[in-house]
């Protein structure tokens, strides 16, 4: 396990390097003069001068990535146009926003996928499971964007149940620890709060749910039926044991492996869904930060903040990987 | 004597039948009996036309605007109401059929001839080739699609055009991978081999049996793809990195309108309801075709 563990951390390394490579090339891509797209066709010569400096963009490119390598290893994630912040100060609120709403986003998915799945195989071709089942296609055809849009008409402008943008009611600001609000407001005691922060949270994350939802209860289901068919169900069901039991303790604990991988692999997709569900509802988080970054061309922070997104996205992948080997003991990688 | 003479001059009676039948007749029997396939191909059909006849359909201009009638709502004259310029959305909402299928389409094309390309390059001549193209795969692979797409348009600035790169550029792996994993397995078939001792040059191998070999999987995922290709283009417009005004593309559309949504939520509903559909067509139909030509990926 050790070695298989190192073998993938090496196999990654190239690919973070091209990561790297890739996001650091993002502004010498820019056609024409990057100062110039940066600031305006009527930015000063000087003004444009000084920023090719700070950019470091009159250097050899050679120079440029290493110096850039540099700053990275040392944590210097460059320094925003905009706002003249230095990134890695800026980023870690919105950061933990993004993580909070994928997080809830995520359970949402898996609770209701997996359920979904498991209810559906168990009564294959009944009318549950045909209703569940073109759900599940018209959630993954579903434009989030859209969702999120209707969402907001249904279940805030006209029935106004829930709060339709925002993490929290500016009025009445939650005390920032960790950033994320969930776990603040419980720290803080806070419970009314806590209410408050959870009903921000329904709407976007069932937005950039419902696709990993819908591919989580069509994986549970097909890989259910599956196992539903195999002699240890059937040994199980003759000894009398009860439906549930044999559905939920025997089975599941089998046709769990696939999904866990697919559970797994939409974690870090959401990660990118996150920039549309963010700018419908306004959540401060690291999409937002990269959209509005792009509307004002601060390049610095749209390479930095999709160089963060892609390294968590492949850290997912790899924290997937070993975690299959984990729970299927039949899986050797040595 | 005679009697086996007769035998083998008579005609078995499933001679005509077996003439008709080819793979891809075979294929087409089996898709019709498949009813998603057949309603996914409905969707597409629907679609397809009201692109191509838009001019016909559409009652009024696309860039049309009546400004006295703002925001109006589904009625006789405007089936779908009218956007804050006044412009009849029913219209724009078939204009914008030809927008997200050509983008569908296209992006798609894109994506299959350079990942195929790319995909046979590394299975067929592997070594170093291989090693190269396959690390960039996995590169690309690295990033959450719609945010490299985003990335792209950011470098390329906002035009429909460039969305189009972006979405193609970004799907390459997805195909390349997939053809490169098929030559793989191909190339060690024995009707290869035999090709190759009878002498046939590589080009001639990979254009004669490897290529036709490798495409009933293009086609599954393909067909998927450009569900797929849809969505990220009308997410890029709702972006605003995507078409820009006055196209009637419908994630534009979605973005242009959402600050009137309380006031006039059908500008948002029709948009968002075509988008919707054209994309569970594709979804139907790849269902469909996967079930029929590659059993092997059915879950």
């Amino acid at each position: 396990m050790n070695s298989y563990l190192l073998k993938r951390v090496m196999v990654l390394i190239p690919v973070l390097i091209g990561m790297t490579i890739i996001v650091f090339s993002i502004i010498h891509a820019i056609p024409g003069d990057p100062a110039e797209t940066i600031l305006g066709q009527k930015a000063t010569e000087q003004s444009k001068q000084a920023l090719r400096e700070q950019l470091g963009l009159d250097k050899p490119w050679l120079n440029q990535y290493i110096n850039y390598m540099g700053d990275l290893l040392q944590g210097d994630l460059g320094t925003s146009i905009r706002t003249k912040t230095p990134i890695v100060k800026e980023i870690l609120p919105y950061l933990a926003a993004t993580l909070e709403l994928t997080a809830a986003s995520m359970i949402f998915a898996t609770i209701v996928g997996v359920n979904v799945g498991i209810l559906s195989a168990w009564r294959q071709n009944s009318w549950f499971d045909y209703t569940a089942m073109v759900i599940a296609l018209i959630g993954v055809s579903m434009p989030i964007f859209w969702l999120g849009l209707m969402e907001q008409l249904i279940f805030s402008l006209k029935l106004d149940w829930l709060p339709s943008i925002g993490r929290m009611d500016q009025r009445n600001p939650v005390e920032s620890v960790t950033n994320l609000y969930v776990i603040d407001t419980i720290l803080a005691g806070n419970w009314s709060q806590l209410w408050t922060v959870i009903k921000h949270l329904i709407l976007p994350s069932i937005a950039l749910g419902t696709i990993p939802m819908a591919i989580i209860a069509r994986m549970t289901r097909s890989s259910m039926l599956e196992v539903m068919n195999s002699d240890y169900i059937r040994t199980a069901k003759a000894k009398g044991l009860s439906q549930f039991l044999v559905v939920y303790k025997h089975a599941l604990k089998n046709a769990l492996i696939p999904v866990l991988t697919v559970i797994g692999l939409q974690t870090g997709a959401l990660l990118g869904g996150a920039v549309l569900t963010e700018t419908i509802f306004a959540w401060p988080g690291v999409g937002r930060y990269i959209f509005e970054a792009i509307s004002s061309r601060d390049y610095p922070v749209i390479q930095t903040g999709i160089l963060i997104i892609a390294f968590i996205f492949v850290f997912i992948n790899l924290l997937v990987d070993l975690l299959y080997s984990a729970i299927d003991p039949r899986i050797n990688y040595k | 004597m005679t009697q086996a003479a007769t035998n083998v001059n008579a005609t078995p009676p499933n001679v005509p039948e077996e003439k008709v039948s080819g793979p891809w007749r075979d294929a087409w029997k089996a898709f019709r009996k498949n009813k998603t396939a057949m309603v996914g191909l409905g969707i597409i059909v629907f679609f397809v036309l009201i692109a191509l006849l838009a001019p016909f359909i559409a009652p009024y201009g696309f860039k049309e605007q009546e400004l006295v009638n703002r925001l109006k709502a589904p009625s006789s004259a405007h089936w779908f109401g009218t956007d804050d310029l006044g412009r009849d959305l029913f219209t724009r909402v078939i204009y914008g059929a030809r927008i997200s299928l050509w983008v569908g389409f296209f992006s798609v094309i894109g994506s299959i001839v350079v990942g195929t390309f790319l995909g046979v390059l590394a299975g067929f001549y592997g070594k170093w080739i291989d090693m190269l193209i396959s690390r960039m795969f996995d590169i690309l692979l690295a990033f959450p699609s719609i945010l490299l797409a985003i990335a792209i348009v950011a470098i390329l600035g906002p035009s429909l055009q460039n969305a189009l790169y972006a979405i193609a550029i970004v799907n390459v792996p997805t195909y390349g991978r997939l053809v490169r994993s098929k030559v793989l397995s191909l190339k060690s078939e024995e009707y290869v081999t035999a090709a190759r001792a009878i002498g046939m040059k590589n080009s001639r191998i990979l254009i004669s049996h490897i290529l036709p070999n490798s495409i009933t999987p293009i086609i599954v995922q393909g067909t998927l793809g450009i569900a797929t290709a849809i969505i990220e283009a009308a997410a890029l417009g709702f972006l605003g990195l995507g078409a820009q005004p006055p196209d009637p593309e419908w994630g534009k559309m979605l973005s242009d309108s959402r600050q009137f949504i309380s006031k006039a939520p059908w500008t948002v509903l029709f948009p968002g309801l075509s988008i919707m559909l054209t994309v569970i067509g594709f979804n139907l139909m790849g269902d469909g075709l996967r079930d029929i030509l590659d059993p092997r990926m059915k879950n």
